[in-house]
């Protein structure tokens, strides 16, 4: 983890509520399933944003304005300075991935499944995608994905854009291990659905963002640990169902 | 290690000595690991890790943070730490072999009996050099913060624990009182060796759209830029009405604050929230600080403790 300056290179909205920000600096290091936390201008805390896709010196996020500090990030220009601290966290366990694996997220929870996509078409594995989102005019990164060479599935909640319903209508058994990341109560439907036998990404109110505070700790069936840290990616299997 | 000669930025808690000032506040540092990463954690004055207690704790329910605009933040994290056998075991081993500058070991407890036994196991290990016992944990309920909220209460635990250590004991007073005089002095004069101040005030987050607190504790400490006046005022008045050293804390960030609060009276400070969204902060301000005594015209900075 480091705490630098990197420079804007594009902050633009994707969609309705939802912005792609491109930043320059060095991705070296950087794995998928990281998290990033950005300084906003004027906010004590720093937002805490997966990667989405880190390259060649390009760093990418997608952020949803879901309160005073994401939409103060609409308003960082092309050419500013924004201080982050990256990388953080531990990231997807590709090794596991099998031949066959499978992509499953939601709304933002979309962004970081991009880079693991990417990473696994690059070994060459076969990488499939089921993306969810509330409405058709939400939808966004799916020609991404298909550019990578994914066979991708899109399912909106009213039926106004690819499938209708929730991500786990469609899931089957056919992959070799998954990967999901997204809002709580569809991570804990996709493991009652597909079982243990994959990861999830978690998202907790951070007050670091680096292991220091205990601000995000949760518990698991192996004992406390922080999303920020130990995560935010989590084996299955270490994933309690809480109320 | 030894006070060099020409160091300005030299200062004395009792007999400890620090090469500065600077000291990165209990639960905002971890057990120095992950800010090792980041900077040579050695050029501190000294570090007060996360605080203890005789038993694992998972602590408080999420969220446990919650932000105050751009003046700071609000935690109930509830004193989530291994216990104290785990802490010397496993942590402290690992603190002692990264960092080798004075070790301030923050205590809490839920009975007196409890904040014995932890002190009396910190009380072996050599490397730490200061108890920091903290009687102002705003966030667990019945813990802690009940022993600092009356000059009784806060006599009975330093008397305690000035029982089973010879190790210097510091104990930090909770900012949440009518009269955090009348604590202090109450504390001394049980033989507390020095007093910190302070810990979080007391304070709350209401999302206005569930219509609900922020945090699942409801209530928690707020810290960080805002509280920096409050905690200001308190080091002063404390600094008039007892002798013993003073660490300053609350919402200190650069080096002019900590000029601003050893003029009130701090011997040492302790930065907090800040670490945890500009994690070089001490760095920083250790570096800041010679130019600043430059230009303020101070020669070495313990000759400024007080001095308000
Ligand atoms: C590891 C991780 C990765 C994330 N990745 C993304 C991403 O790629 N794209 C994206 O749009 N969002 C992501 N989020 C959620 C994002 O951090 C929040 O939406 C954002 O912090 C909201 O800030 P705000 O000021 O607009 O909202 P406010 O509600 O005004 O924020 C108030 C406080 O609550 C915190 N907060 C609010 N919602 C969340 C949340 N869902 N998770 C964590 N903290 C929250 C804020 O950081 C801030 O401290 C991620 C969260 C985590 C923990
Ligand atoms: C996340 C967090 C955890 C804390 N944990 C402890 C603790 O375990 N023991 C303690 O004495 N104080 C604890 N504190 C209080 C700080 O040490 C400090 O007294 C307080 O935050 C005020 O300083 P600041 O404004 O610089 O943060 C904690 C503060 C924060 C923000
Ligand atoms: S946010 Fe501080 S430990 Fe995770």
């Amino acid at each position: 983890m480091l705490q630098r300056d990197w420079i804007i290179v594009s902050n633009e909205r994707l969609t309705e509520q939802v912005w792609q920000m491109s930043l320059a600096g060095d991705t070296t290091d950087f794995k998928a399933g990281q998290f990033v936390e950005v300084e906003v201008p004027d906010f004590f805390l720093r937002r805490p944003i997966s990667v989405c896709n880190a390259k060649e010196g390009l760093l990418t996020l997608i952020y949803k304005v879901v309160g005073g500090g994401t939409k103060r990030m609409t308003e960082m220009k092309k050419g500013e300075k924004v201080s982050l601290l990256a990388p953080l966290g531990n990231g997807y366990n590709l090794c596991k991935s099998g031949d066959r694996p499978l992509l499953t997220g939601g709304g933002v929870g979309v962004p970081p499944l991009y880079m693991l996509a990417r990473c696994l078409r690059e070994q060459g594995k076969q990488v499939k995608v089921v993306l969810g989102f509330n409405t058709g005019c939400e939808v966004f990164y799916e020609n991404a994905f298909k550019s990578l060479g994914c066979e991708v599935e899109l399912v909106t909640m009213d039926g106004s854009y690819g499938l209708k319903g929730v991500v786990t209508d469609y899931l089957n058994d056919d992959y070799s291990y998954y990967y999901a990341c997204g809002p709580k109560p569809m991570l804990t439907a996709v493991i009652k659905k597909l079982g243990v036998e994959g990861e999830v990404s978690m998202e907790e109110r951070m007050g670091c963002g680096f292991g220091v505070c205990m601000g995000c700790s949760i518990e698991t069936t192996n004992g406390a640990k922080r999303v920020c840290k130990d995560g935010p990616v989590f084996e299955s299997r270490l994933i309690v169902e809480r109320s | 290690m030894v006070k060099s000669e020409g160091n300005r930025l030299a200062v004395a808690l009792g007999d400890v000595s620090l090469q500065n000032p600077i000291i990165p506040a209990s639960g905002t540092f971890g057990y120095g690991v992950e800010m090792s990463q980041l900077y040579d954690i050695n050029i501190l004055g000294a570090l007060s890790f996360k605080g203890t207690t005789l038993n694992a704790r998972y602590g408080n329910a999420l969220p446990r943070i919650a932000e105050c605009s751009n003046y700071g933040m609000i935690n109930a994290v509830g004193l989530q730490n291994p216990g104290i056998h785990e802490v010397i075991n496993t942590q402290l081993p690992l603190l002692y072999s990264i960092f080798h500058q004075p070790i301030i070991a923050n205590v809490s407890g839920f009975s007196i009996d409890e904040y014995q036994q932890v002190c009396s196991l910190l009380d072996k290990e050599e490397r730490i050099s200061i108890l920091e016992v903290n009687i102002s944990c705003p966030n667990v309920h019945q813990g802690g913060m009940a022993f600092g909220t009356t000059a009784e209460a806060a006599a009975e635990v330093t008397r305690a624990v000035k029982q089973v250590t010879d190790k210097p004991v510091y104990m930090k007073l909770s900012p949440n009182v009518t009269d955090i005089v009348a604590i202090a002095r109450a504390c001394v004069e049980a033989g507390a060796d020095g007093l910190c101040l302070i810990n979080t005030v007391l304070g709350m987050r209401i999302d206005i759209r569930r219509r609900k607190p922020v945090i699942a504790n409801k209530y928690g400490g707020y810290s960080g830029r805002g509280i920096f006046p409050l905690a200001l005022r308190m080091v002063n008045q404390v600094a008039k009405s007892v002798s013993v050293p003073i660490i300053g804390c609350g919402g200190v960030e650069t080096a002019e604050q900590v000029v601003e609060m050893m003029m009130a009276g701090a011997t040492a400070v302790e930065i907090g929230a800040a670490n945890l969204v500009q994690p070089t902060i001490c760095k920083q301000i250790i570096e800041d600080l010679p130019s600043l005594l430059d230009e303020l015209k101070i020669n070495r900075i313990e000759d400024i403790i007080g001095i308000v």
